[in-house]
């Protein structure tokens, strides 16, 4: 049934690409200190490929329109038309708007951070773009339009003087024995407006999905059917209708009867791109679970379950800490899941539960040093993951804001680093293993105070810049990626 | 800036305000649109005011919402249905907004407007309109052009009949689920309009379609489109091309498919007749009774009794009846909810004999559940239940249920049972009332819940009006004139609550011999907040009173009060001495 369209394996895919530079916004002054609000925290492409837009901790969404495209084409040329670019994409600010505030629970006495936890587009309707937002409580759904600015040039009296007819008890409208002449009065007229060829972006909160988390939002999911989408949180997982913010339906529930018993927690969740009944999820454990929602109402028992056994023998301390799922995507075709954990990327086919089809280690070399990672709390670190629209190939970040490409069909690998020069550093390959000696590459201090590593080979690691979010445009060979406040995009 | 004359001037503010910054006020404008229209008279209004509303299509959705509305009432105001045509622009526009409901009351306009056109004029302006709409470049637009088509169709000459038969057909094929979810919900609409001989042939085909949607959400909406399609087929045809449809809908994948099946069986069971209905529906039917997913047999149990009124007797008895006892036992709390809203319904379909047989136990054992919902559920149909089984029977497996819901932990429920009462106590009578639930009324006005003791206190109002003066003379007001020297200020408050109730069932006699002196002497109460309810319920006592007594007892009391410390008791000692001015003058 399902990504039947698609039964061969992604097509084997030929020489890595050549990764270039492309753009940079909110690039840092070399000395500049990063502003805490100003962590991008969430970037997602639209269908189209059109516009891209990013979360940061200060609650706001920027968005970036595509100029390398006329923009006066219609829609389904848009969703339609393969460009044939002779240069690569390109994007321009286009707005930015507040989506969050701080809040304060004053029933639970918590605080409720403003930060983007994640974006998701919504259909483009009317020329306007939709777009759902949400912090670790709330979510938003956001129009944002293009609007001509109009000036009202002539009315009937002087809008200096004028006594409200509304509210003031002084005007009364004429009743019923008030005689209206045939032809009307003629002294009466209607308020000339005229508009300007300017025009504004207007952000507007359409809809907020409130109160219906008890734990933090890890991720958001819109559905193919144009009307529901899904919110996600530690333990449970509702569904909405996008018209309909009053209530919502919890259709995976993870909780125990007693919280001791908890076991394992829901990182991330997302619908199938097209069949409109299938929803995975991914938890703590390392497990991805399919659900279908004709089966029940409340959809505790999952059709698919893919997760991998580790040898017996390898198992370690952090072995249950590291196979946490951070993230995972669905292909175009609905045929593949992508997962992330904490060393490695994973391709699974949705009919093949036995194990992956392909698993890309990331930061291999990190493996002997889980211990100070541990310590330093950069092992509950959450990257996200990417695919190519094609399918070829996919991506994720790692530490000292460099991410990898991988191409799907070989073992392929390119290392990039987010900075103007992408091919500047590369990864060490763990070519022996390198005893590790713990007084050299020991961490001092926890989280943040000294971060940068040195091992025994001189190379270095900032556990602080960690790539965590980007995405891949869902037609060209171009992806956005966050390091601290800045957004590179690289293009191949 | 012109010069507006007086009389005018709240028109012009009305007119300026189409466009004030204040969404308010722009609110208020559109609302007075016909005001305005009449100011401007119907051919400024054609060829100005509809032209101007037309521009003003970015606005709030609050005010388009309120223009599509007023719009669809315009027809008056621009020169009568000749010139209906002029009103289709501006809605056409409203029809192109994001927001549904707006989107849904332009629809709504149109239709109302398309309605009143002249077929010549539907022919030349409307289905245009429709024809735009359906090839209109982004999806909400087109969603709303199926709304239309039943309004546009019986009018239009052959060929464009034909024309828009396919392109509601595309319609239905669209890319766009949101789309092909309206054609499916208005295509029931749109059939009862077309051909019989299309019915059969294209607005079919266009169904079987929709029954095949990828989209859950689309065939469930086409589940709806059954029944009403079905009532326009000959029975033989329905048979034919909606029952199978049904019968596979009914063992959809979908969980939520087959709920909508569950709900809809019934009207379907009348489209294909007798013959079919038992070989075919029945079985349906009961699958869906049993069916896996709660959601599914809450809706199923819901329909229990419609169903069955149906079916003859002997088949509901035999087939719907052993279902009926399995969903009593329901492991779902809300199946049995759901069924006990419903089961007595059945009795009378089921007769006596059935009813005292097989009814009677699952009734039993509802009334019993430890879910107070179910019990509730059973007792709002008391008045069913006992038409049926009598009262000997209904008292002996009705009375421990009514006692502990009364007492139940969650004073929601007890408030629920205080609502029954006065039902209780007219189906029972009186003698078994004083027996058994009298003392759990009197005890309902000492709960430590406001809102119980304040039912409570109406509670008796309604037993007074129930059985009469005499009897509430003897079985209500000693009682509660006891436990007006309750310790607790706020139980007292209660019994004076409950005093200003009684008074106007009791009559001017018993309230001047028994009520009165206890409210007079309640009046020295150490607590400021009783002495002011004392002096609001006097105030209520006066017109019941003769107004010797009002002169003789109440005035001095409150003549007192109003000079007591506390301001509060001042004040409503004060305006119940007006008002006794008042009554006394006008005498």
């Amino acid at each position: 049934m399902m990504g039947s369209e698609s039964d061969a394996p992604p097509p084997p895919s030929s020489t890595p690409l050549d990764w270039k530079f492309s753009q940079v916004f909110g690039e840092r002054a070399a000395g500049e200190e990063v502003q805490e609000v100003d962590i991008i925290s969430a970037i997602e492409f639209n269908k189209s490929g059109s516009h891209l837009a990013t979360g940061d901790r200060g609650g706001r969404v920027v968005l970036f329109e595509r100029t390398d495209v006329k923009d006066n084409s219609t829609r389904k040329d848009l969703e339609n038309s393969d460009y044939t670019v002779s240069h690569h994409p390109e994007f321009r600010y286009k707005t930015e708007f507040q989506s969050h505030e701080p809040e304060f629970d004053y029933l639970k006495s918590l605080e409720i951070e403003e930060k983007i936890n994640k974006i998701k587009w919504c259909q483009t309707a009317n020329g306007a773009l939709f777009l759902l937002s949400t912090n670790d409580k709330t979510i938003k759904f956001w129009k944002v339009q293009e609007k001509k600015i109009k000036k009202i040039s002539e009315t009937n009296l002087d809008a200096s003087n004028v006594k409200s007819n509304g509210f003031g008890p002084g005007l009364s409208l004429p009743n019923g024995d008030f005689s209206f002449p045939a032809g009307g009065f003629g002294s009466l007229r209607l308020p000339v407006v005229v508009s300007s060829q300017e025009t504004n972006l207007v952000a507007n909160c359409r809809r907020v999905y409130a109160h219906a988390h008890d734990y933090h939002i890890n991720s958001i999911s819109t559905n193919s059917d144009g009307e529901t989408f899904i919110s996600a949180d530690d333990l449970r997982i509702n569904l909405w209708n996008l018209e309909i913010s009053s209530q919502s339906f919890n259709i995976v529930d993870v909780k125990p009867p007693n919280m001791e018993d908890l076991t394992e927690v829901i990182t991330s969740a997302e619908f199938h791109p097209i069949n409109c009944n299938t929803l995975a999820y991914s938890s703590s454990k390392g497990s991805i679970r399919l659900v279908d929602l004709r089966q029940s109402a409340l959809c505790d028992n999952h059709f698919q379950l893919f997760e991998e056994h580790e040898a017996p023998g390898s198992r370690s301390f952090f072995t249950e800490i590291i196979a946490s799922i951070s993230d995972i995507k669905f292909s175009k075709d609905g045929r593949h899941i992508l997962s992330r954990d904490y060393m490695t990327l994973k391709l699974w086919d949705i009919n093949m539960n036995s194990g992956p089809v392909a698993t890309f280690p990331v930061h291999e070399y990190l493996r002997p040093k889980l211990c100070d990672l541990y310590e330093n709390d950069s092992i509950f670190d959450k990257f996200e993951c990417c695919q190519s629209g094609d399918g070829s190939r996919v991506a994720t970040g790692s530490y000292s804001n460099l991410f990898r490409v991988f191409e799907s069909g070989s073992k392929e690998a390119t290392t990039l680093e987010a900075s103007r020069n992408p091919m500047r550093r590369q990864v060490p390959t763990p070519a022996k293993p390198v005893r590790s000696l713990p007084s050299i590459t020991r961490v001092v201090g926890r989280r943040g105070t000294e971060a940068q590593v040195t091992d025994a080979n001189g190379n270095s690691y900032d556990f602080t810049t960690k790539l965590l979010h980007l995405a891949w445009h869902p037609t060209e060979n171009l992806i956005a990626c966050a390091a601290a406040n800045s957004l590179y995009m690289y293009y191949a | 800036m012109a010069m507006v004359d007086e009389p005018l001037y709240p028109i012009a503010v009305l007119i300026d305000e189409l466009k004030n910054e204040d969404i308010q006020r722009r609110l208020n404008s559109i609302r007075g649109l016909s005001t305005i229209a009449r100011a401007l008279g119907e051919e400024r209004t054609r060829k100005e005011l509809i032209p101007f509303l037309s521009e003003n299509n970015d606005d709030e959705d609050e005010v388009l919402l309120a223009m599509a509305e007023e719009l669809g009432v315009f027809i008056l105001y621009v020169g009568g249905v000749d010139h209906a045509h002029v009103l289709l622009p501006p809605l056409e526009t409203l029809c192109t907004v994001e927001e549904t409901c707006v989107r849904d009351k332009a629809v709504e306009s149109l239709c109302r407007i398309g309605a009143q056109m002249k077929e010549s004029d539907v022919v030349e302006w409307f289905v245009p309109v429709v024809k735009r709409l359906a090839a209109g470049e982004w999806f909400t637009v087109r969603v709303s052009s199926c709304g239309l088509f039943h309004i546009a169709y019986p009018s239009a000459p052959e060929q464009l009949k034909s024309e828009l038969r396919t392109i509601y057909g595309q319609l239905c094929q669209d890319d766009m689920p949101m789309v092909r979810r309206a054609a499916a919900s208005n295509l029931g609409k749109f059939a009862a309009t077309v051909e019989p001989t299309f019915l059969k042939t294209e607005i079919m085909s266009i169904f079987n379609d929709l029954t095949n949607d990828d989209q859950d959400s689309v065939r469930l909406l086409a589940v709806e489109g059954c029944a009403a399609l079905g009532k326009l087929l000959e029975p033989q045809d329905c048979v034919a091309h909606i029952l199978p449809v049904i019968v596979s809908f009914a063992q959809d994948k979908s969980w939520r498919v087959r709920y909508m099946v569950a709900n809809q069986l019934y009207e379907l069971c009348e489209a294909v007749g007798p013959e079919p209905t038992r070989n075919d529906l029945v079985p349906a039917y009961v699958r869906l009774l049993r069916d896996n997913e709660a959601e599914v047999r809450i809706a199923a149990a819901g329909k229990v009794t419609k169903f069955c009124r149906i079916l003859s007797p002997e088949l509901a008895i035999q087939h719907i009846l052993p279902c009926v006892k399995e969903l009593s036992t329901d492991s779902s709390q809300h199946v049995r909810s759901a069924l006990a809203s419903v089961i007595m319904g059945m009795a009378p379909v089921l007769g006596k004999d059935a009813t005292i047989e097989q009814l009677l136990p699952i009734f039993l054992s509802l009334l019993k559940d430890e879910f107070p919902d179910v019990r509730l559920n059973i007792i709002s149909k008391l008045d069913q239940v006992n038409q049926v089984i009598g009262i000997d029977l209904l008292s002996q497996s009705l009375l421990p249920a009514i006692v502990e819901l009364a007492e139940d932990r969650h004073w929601r429920v007890r408030l629920a049972i205080i609502e029954y009462i006065p039902l209780l106590a007219s189906q029972l009578g009186v003698g078994f009332f004083d027996d058994k639930l009298g003392a759990l009324c009197m005890q309902w006005l000492e709960d430590k819940v406001y809102s119980i003791r304040d039912a409570a206190a109406n509670n008796l109002k309604r037993l007074a009006e129930e059985f009469g003066p005499d009897w509430a003379m003897q079985h209500i007001v000693p009682q509660v004139l006891e436990k007006v020297s309750n310790p607790h200020y706020l139980y007292r408050m209660t019994i004076i609550q409950a005093i200003s109730l009684l008074a106007p069932v009791m009559g001017a006699e018993i309230t001047s011999q028994k009520l009165l002196p206890v409210v007079i002497t309640s009046s020295k109460d150490r607590v400021p907040n009783i002495k002011f309810n004392i002096a609001k319920v006097l105030q209520a006592l006066i017109p019941i009173l003769d107004s010797s007594e009002v002169e003789k007892t109440v005035k001095p009391c409150l003549v007192e009060l109003s000079e007591d410390p506390d301001v509060d008791v001042r004040f409503y000692a004060s305006q119940a001495l007006q008002s006794c001015d008042q009554i006394m003058m006008s005498c």
